[in-house]
């Protein structure tokens, strides 16, 4: 069982304006943990940082401070090159995270030959079906042919969820998987997560704006707002009982055809002053300091 | 110069952020069934269709005079009595002043050019490539000082370079390879930029940041990832940089500081020039050599039209769909037609529009 | 809202239209499509990728191109100040004056619909003069800043460059453009895909206030159910170039009839209700055959 500690990360960027330089502070130390078995769901509007967070997970990026550490079984620690066998990510955008030029059998192929997990062409080949029977793209020797622009935006994502799989990773960085597919689509990828979430045990950070599929999907929801941790707790507590001003904001704007027609006309709150430099915690039910590393992320 | 699209992948028919309404509809069209998939390198390769034919056919026509026709003819130095005579059974493309075989001269000469043409084709693109893609993909301080390189070798004028590099090296080893590496240090710069342009939009895609999520190496990821979708622009970089080179030589020897100790389509012009062929109505002279450079300079052209169609296929597209355009276009205007005469109460229509 | 719309007369008739794509083999991206659109009322177009509302906005208004046609059916616009116009019946130059004067268009993608290079200012000008030529400079300015004001943002913006302005605001002066010659119809074609859940209330609410104020009826075209649900009079589903329900938003809610809009509203977790059809401990997973 694969878990990761993220303390206090953070990352700056340095912008240049004319001729002043300045630091935008994109992700303002946030902790949490990532157990095998369970999800956490990182909720925030565009420029929160979480997608930020999600490419430093992917060593796609260098925090500038704070450490990420991945505490395999046998407690010894995860060494630079085998990160990337433990830790793996599924792309938002199913267009853009294919190459056109490549079959679905070389993306899949390639990992698992990097990772040394088959050996030959034909275990290569035997496994790359395997991965694809269990994300359900069948018949899997037809559809291991096929180039990226011959599938559609769900297939697409399944060949990216079997990509991210095919290292044998325990830990999954879903960052955004099905915002860009169709809603009626949605649900069976997000499904499928779920049940390779069950049957591998593996260990999921979904990266999401929206709030509905994270209470439904997640454990644990933390609510991010420009870098910094606002909320967080059991996906229950933090949608159903909203402390912090911005997570209600959140939770007002979004549509919910439930709460239709107040007075008949359309609910709308204007803005609050949203201050970020304070997290209400639920499982301890008290207000921090944003950027505190919660001891109390919900173990167990 | 080609077109590189904005943000479109050369070989994806996905539609991309403005809804493209044709390729949408096909894709949703129930053709998807395939008996064999097409392999990649397969559509790196352009469609046949006329323009391509004829291209194909110049080019194919001055390889032909440039690599077996030399073997056929006569000595192309070899002086005679017979000054300035017009074609005749003899003499194919007749003499000139000094009686030397204008054919044969004719088809050494374009082996040469043709020699030069590759030759700085090759160096220029792998010099591109080096600058190019190499500075983009590792960014930071080595991108910035290829960057700074190549902007300055754009900037300097290129053909008053040549000439003053050339008129520094000395007569007697102005060869075909010194007046190459001249051309091909002055071509590079241009194809750097559009290489490096390219580079940092691929680099910039999600399946780049897959692949190196998935653990792959850094050479790896530019070989097998970025390289295949830069093959269509290297290709067309390369036609370009063998057009402009014999264009340049030929430049470069009619005003004399070309390869002067061997016989190319330049140095005939120059020569025409000198013997006064214009003036003496010796057309047999100077009109062969400036066709073959006008000819193998379309053909090249019309090859690297239809290599844009790989590098943009929304031009392949809009070619295909030209004649189903035209016809769902005609049908519409039946309906709009059909229409117009049945509501014949125009007036009032023009009166609420206005 | 069904109440408020009885007594509303008609703006906008499409009778049988059929749309197709002249490709190898031909498409039809809408079938006999046939809906009316009331004055003052907002009818939300629902589905997903593929099924033709594009198509069809672009269609009502004469914007496809080939190898799309209209190979069938009928638009009547029914113009408040008297006579009817038949839509397919209209020449270049009517059709240039029927659109934006008459019915507008938000596009997909509107943020990215705005000229980089040039002002916000320039392309409201822009707009007005192409349409008003003997308009006086200090109309167009009066003009500019009263529909900037109308849809929030502030008139000294005026003088922006588009990437000066935040996403919210690109859209909000998309409206307004769209607003510039009082149309009676909007077409807003997924107005608020890109934005932030925050922002895009703000926006819709923006659209609700003007439509109150205004009485043009809006079209609504969006992938997002739950959000037609909560601003549509009526909500019209599409499935492949059909239309199978068209209903008032409320009934439609408690009581769909066609199997794809039960299959669309069971899509969305709710926030506060009980679990959709999501069920994540569940052995089953949703999918279609292929695997789609």
């Amino acid at each position: 069982m694969t878990r990761v500690e993220v303390r206090d990360l953070v990352k700056d960027y340095a912008t240049r304006s004319g001729l002043r330089r300045t630091t935008l502070r994109a992700v303002d130390r946030v902790s949490f943990d990532l157990e095998p078995g369970r999800t956490v769901a990182l909720v925030g509007e565009s420029g929160s940082g979480k997608s930020t967070i999600a490419k430093m997970l992917a060593r796609l990026e260098r925090p500038t401070s704070g450490t990420i550490e991945v505490q395999p079984d046998d407690g010894r620690p995860v060494e630079a090159r085998a990160y990337r066998r433990h830790v793996q990510m599924v792309f938002q955008d199913p267009f853009a995270s294919l190459n056109p030029f490549h079959s679905i059998e070389h993306h899949i192929a390639r990992p698992l030959r990097i990772h040394g997990r088959t050996s030959g062409r034909a275990q290569t080949h035997e496994r790359v079906l395997q991965l694809l029977e269990r994300v359900r793209l069948t018949p899997a020797e037809e559809v291991a042919q096929r180039r990226p622009h011959e599938l559609s935006g769900g297939q697409r994502q399944r060949v990216a969820i079997a990509r991210a799989l095919a290292p044998g990773a325990k830990i999954l960085v879903a960052d955004e998987p099905v915002s860009m597919l169709d809603v009626s689509i949605r649900l069976g990828v997000l499904n499928l997560l779920a049940r390779l979430q069950r049957e591998d045990q593996l260990a999921v950070l979904y990266i999401t704006h929206d709030l509905a599929t994270a209470r439904h999907f997640s454990d644990e929801i933390l609510v991010l707002y420009r870098g910094r941790v606002v909320e967080r707790g059991p996906a229950d507590d933090v949608i159903l009982n909203p402390q912090h001003e911005y997570t209600q904001l959140l939770a007002e704007a979004a549509p919910d055809p439930e709460r239709v027609h107040e007075g008949g006309k359309l609910r709308f709150t204007a803005r609050p002053k949203i201050d970020n430099s304070r997290c209400f915690n639920h499982t301890t039910g008290s207000w921090e300091e944003a950027g505190t590393p919660s001891a109390a992320t919900s173990k167990g | 110069m080609t077109s590189i699209p904005g943000g479109g992948d050369t070989f994806s028919a996905a539609p991309s952020d403005t809804p493209d309404l044709g390729t949408a509809a096909i894709r949703s069209a129930p053709d998807r069934q395939r008996s064999k998939p097409k392999s990649a390198w397969r559509s790196l390769l352009p469609t046949m269709t006329p323009w391509l034919a004829v291209g194909l056919g110049l080019v194919a026509a001055v390889l032909l005079l440039g690599t077996i026709a030399p073997l056929f003819v006569g000595d192309p130095l070899a002086i005679r009595d017979q000054g300035l005579t017009p074609p005749s059974s003899e003499f194919l493309l007749g003499t000139t002043q000094t009686g030397q075989d204008v054919w044969a001269q004719l088809a050494h000469a374009t082996r040469s050019s043709l020699q030069i043409g590759v030759i700085v084709g090759l160096l220029a693109t792998a010099l591109s490539c080096f600058f190019g893609i190499y500075g983009a993909y590792r960014g930071g301080f080595a991108d910035e000082l290829f960057s700074l390189l190549s902007n300055v070798f754009l900037v300097i004028p290129g053909l008053p370079l040549v000439i003053v590099i050339a008129g520094f090296v000395p007569r007697e080893s102005r060869g075909l390879w010194s007046i190459a590496l001249v051309l091909a240090l002055t071509s590079w710069a241009a194809s750097a930029r559009v290489l490096r342009a390219q580079t940092l939009s691929v680099r910039g895609r999600d399946y780049v940041a897959a692949a190196r999520v998935a653990g792959e190496r850094s050479w790896r990821v530019i070989v097998v990832e970025i390289l295949p979708n830069l093959l269509p622009v290297i290709a067309s970089q390369f036609v370009f940089a063998i057009v402009a080179a014999v264009l340049a030589e030929a430049g470069l020897s009619f005003i004399g500081l070309g390869a002067s100790n061997s016989l190319t389509l330049g140095t005939m012009l120059f020569y025409a020039q000198n013997g006064f062929a214009l003036s003496l109505g010796a057309w047999w002279w100077f009109m062969p050599p400036g066709l073959v450079i006008a000819l193998l300079g379309m053909g090249l052209s019309l090859i690297n039209f239809s290599i844009d169609e790989i590098i943009n296929p929304k031009l392949k597209n809009a070619r295909l769909h030209r004649k189903r355009a035209q016809r769902a276009e005609a049908l519409e205007r039946q309906l709009m037609r059909r229409h117009r005469g049945k509501t014949g109460a125009r007036a009032s229509e023009k009166e609420a529009v206005r | 809202m069904t109440a408020a719309l009885q007594g509303r007369e008609p703006a906008l008739t499409v009778q049988d239209l059929r749309v197709v794509y002249e490709t190898e083999r031909p498409v039809e991206a809408v079938r006999d499509v046939s809906l009316t659109l009331h004055r003052g009322e907002i009818l939300g177009l629902a589905g997903e990728s593929g099924c033709g509302k594009t198509t069809l906005a672009y269609a009502i208004n004469r914007l496809h191109r080939p190898p799309a046609r209209i190979a069938a059916g009928g638009i009547v616009f029914h113009d408040r100040e008297g006579a009817d116009v038949d839509v397919l019946a209209l020449d270049e130059e009517e059709l240039r004056a029927f659109r934006w004067a008459k019915l507008s268009m938000v596009f997909q993608g509107a943020m990215n619909a705005l000229n980089p290079v040039t002002t916000v200012r320039a392309q409201l000008r822009d707009t007005l003069l192409a349409h008003r030529p003997g308009i006086s400079r200090a109309e167009v300015r009066q003009r500019s800043e009263e529909v900037l004001t109308r849809v929030g943002v502030d008139p000294a913006r005026i003088g922006a460059y588009p990437h000066e302005l935040s996403g919210g605001m690109r859209q909000r002066v998309m409206i307004a453009m769209a607003m510039l010659l009082e149309p009676q119809i909007m077409i807003m074609d997924e107005p608020t895909t890109a934005l932030d859940v925050v922002v895009q209330r703000e926006i819709l609410r923006e659209t609700v206030r003007l439509r109150d104020e205004l009485e043009f009826a809006v079209v609504f075209i969006t992938h997002d159910l739950a959000l037609l649900l909560e601003i549509s009079d009526r909500i019209a589903v599409m499935l492949e170039g059909e239309i199978v329900e068209l209903e008032d938003a409320q009934t439609l809610y408690r009581d769909p009839q066609h199997p794809y809009t039960k299959k669309l509203l069971t899509s969305f977790p709710s926030l506060s209700g009980e679990r959709g059809a999501f069920i994540r401990s569940s052995e089953e997973d949703f999918l279609e055959g292929d695997g789609r």
